[in-house]
């Protein structure tokens, strides 16, 4: 063969082999897309005996009883909705806190390290938390933060009534310490591409440190923290194990936060090996079918602005 | 230099690390005045600015030390707050600056609610006199609400120069503050700086030697971290005493 028609072919095999690997890649996205829309139908086609029998009485009832067949999801919707929220309110101050205190402040070696290890908080397993939370954390709570919070602040509604160690508020302060890695590390990029010519800009006209954080840093990246506080929202909700392990599953809506309770998340992992009745199962995978639906809608939100700050 | 010096820079050394950038330079420059700061990429003169408001201590790992006098006190002496030196000494940047998240408005008067003050009138007058100041009052006047970021770059640089003003610093300083903009707004600003120096003392960096020429009354050229040669602009352009200043100057190297 001449050289001509050797380089000829060559050329051909590289063009083939793009070829390939774009398709290839153009299968993996769509499949994964597919994916995607395959368990939200699954998902809806196994609770759908469960949303014909119930309809909206499932999410608005507070009666959860699996042996006379009455299911109403409100206790655990509630119990997901309080435990994230106490996550998420002591979360995101504390991680916006962290990533503009290792960004801004520390010297750049030293704020990498720490937020290494602030971020490896995220490689814990879920269990292991767990495990932390009913060994250290719920005999805590029992013995030194409960009775004085019963004591002293009991007349306060969300801190009546008997406590355990193991309820809301221990779900709350486990999630909150497994979602700081997640506002962590999207605050502190979001922070990373705002340019030094910013913080100059406020530091020339005679601020000082933290009030440069304030007009160049949080001023100019609000919907961004938005963003990651809504993406730990989003984590939260759908957390599993660590929270079944120490909030008491107790299928009751109370006020006190020291009350035992359940989420969607930990109701489906205490149940469904033991759902029995086909209609148990149903509604079981309706709760799964709520909770995809939420988290998945609050994660595109949490997604478009981040999206929104990153360009600009 | 017989007349008072506003800024009087001795025997500064800065630079990061171990790297000396500036390397030990001296000069002063009058009320009222425009110094240019002239001379290759690398020579310095940025880093040298910066010390000026102590802006250069900011950035991780570097180090200045000497004496510099703004009127009568020693910025690098240890009892002075940096903070309160960049309220007296303002500053205009290579790129247009301007806070994005806020309004043309808000941002003239972000030097001032740093320093406290609220009233709604005396800030509405400050940024008016500001604006007119920095030659952008009658482009931006009816839509002071408006982003700042939503002007050209030239207004936007102009926009930076009136915050800077805003405070009423005694020195201005200026790190090539035309190098990002078209010709048009580089000629405004020119303009605008023979008119800001009955007010402000101003010591510009450029890369534009007919800049420097044109609208400074003395110039200092630096060369890797060295003042080469200091004097009036008349003179270093027309009868440079060193031999490396000519050399810069008619284009043979640098």
């Amino acid at each position: 063969m001449s050289n001509f028609r050797l380089r000829k072919r060559a050329r051909r095999e590289i063009h083939l082999g793009d070829l390939v690997f774009s398709y290839f890649l153009r299968a993996l996205s769509f499949g994964l897309a597919l994916l995607l829309a395959v368990i939200g139908f699954f998902l809806f086609r196994g609770a759908f005996a469960s949303i014909s029998r119930y309809g909206w009485s499932f999410v608005t009832e507070s009666v959860w009883d699996p042996v006379q067949e009455v299911f109403g999801s409100a206790p655990v919707l509630y119990g997901t909705l309080v435990s994230s929220l106490i996550a998420v309110s002591i979360a995101a101050p504390l991680s916006v806190a962290i990533a503009l205190f290792l960004n801004e402040v520390v010297p750049p070696k030293i704020g990498k390290t720490i937020g290494f290890l602030v971020e490896m908080l995220a490689a814990i397993p879920s269990v292991v938390y767990g495990l932390w939370g009913i060994f250290v954390l719920a005999p805590w709570l029992r013995t030194r933060i409960e009775p004085i919070l019963a004591q002293d602040l009991g007349w306060i509604p969300i801190f009546s009534g008997p406590y355990y160690g193991v309820g809301m508020l221990a779900a709350g302060l486990i999630l909150s310490i497994m979602i700081i890695p997640t506002v962590f590390s999207i605050s502190r990029e979001i922070f990373k591409t705002i340019p030094t010519a910013q913080r100059e800009a406020a530091l020339a006209l005679g601020a000082t440190r933290w009030e440069m954080m304030k007009i160049s840093i949080l001023g100019s990246s609000k919907s961004g923290i938005g963003g990651a506080i809504i993406l730990g929202l989003g984590r939260a909700l759908g957390e599993t194990m660590a929270v079944t392990m120490v909030i008491g599953n107790r299928a009751e809506i109370s006020a006190s936060l020291l009350a035992p309770a359940q989420t969607m998340a930990s109701v489906i992992a205490n149940e469904y090996a033991e759902a029995t009745s086909d209609i148990h199962l149903s509604a079981l995978i309706e709760i799964g079918f709520l909770l995809f639906v939420v988290t998945f809608i609050i994660n595109a939100f949490a997604r478009l602005f981040i999206l929104r700050e990153t360009k600009s | 230099m017989s007349t008072k010096s506003i800024l009087e820079v001795k025997n500064l050394h800065a630079g990061f690390g171990s790297t000396e950038v500036v390397k030990g330079v001296s000069l002063s420059a009058q009320y009222h005045t425009v110094t240019a700061i002239i001379g290759p990429s690398g020579c310095g003169k940025s880093t040298f600015i910066r010390c000026l408001n102590r802006l250069h201590e900011e950035t991780s790992g570097a180090f200045a030390n000497g004496q510099v006098w703004l009127e009568n006190t020693d910025i690098y002496a240890k009892n002075v707050d940096p903070v309160s030196i960049r309220r007296k000494v303002g500053m205009v940047f290579q790129k247009p600056n301007a806070f994005p998240s806020m309004s043309i408005f808000d941002n003239v008067v972000a030097g001032l609610r740093l320093a406290g003050v609220k009233r709604h009138s005396i800030l509405k007058e400050i940024v008016e006199q500001s604006l007119i100041s920095a030659a952008l009052w009658h482009e931006v006047k009816d839509k002071l609400n408006a982003p700042g970021t939503s002007l050209s770059g030239g207004q936007q640089q102009r926009l930076c120069i009136a915050r800077a003003l805003a405070v009423e610093p005694t020195v201005l300083l200026m790190d090539e503050p035309t190098s990002a903009l078209d010709p048009i707004s580089t000629a405004k600003i020119e303009e605008l700086m023979t008119e800001l120096r009955k007010k402000v003392t101003i010591i510009i960096v450029t890369h534009n030697m007919q800049q420097a020429a044109r609208i400074s009354d003395q110039t200092a050229f630096f060369l890797s971290g060295d003042l080469i040669e200091f004097g009036e602009t008349s003179q270093v352009f027309t009868a440079p005493k060193m031999d490396q200043t000519e050399r810069y100057i008619t284009g043979r190297f640098g």
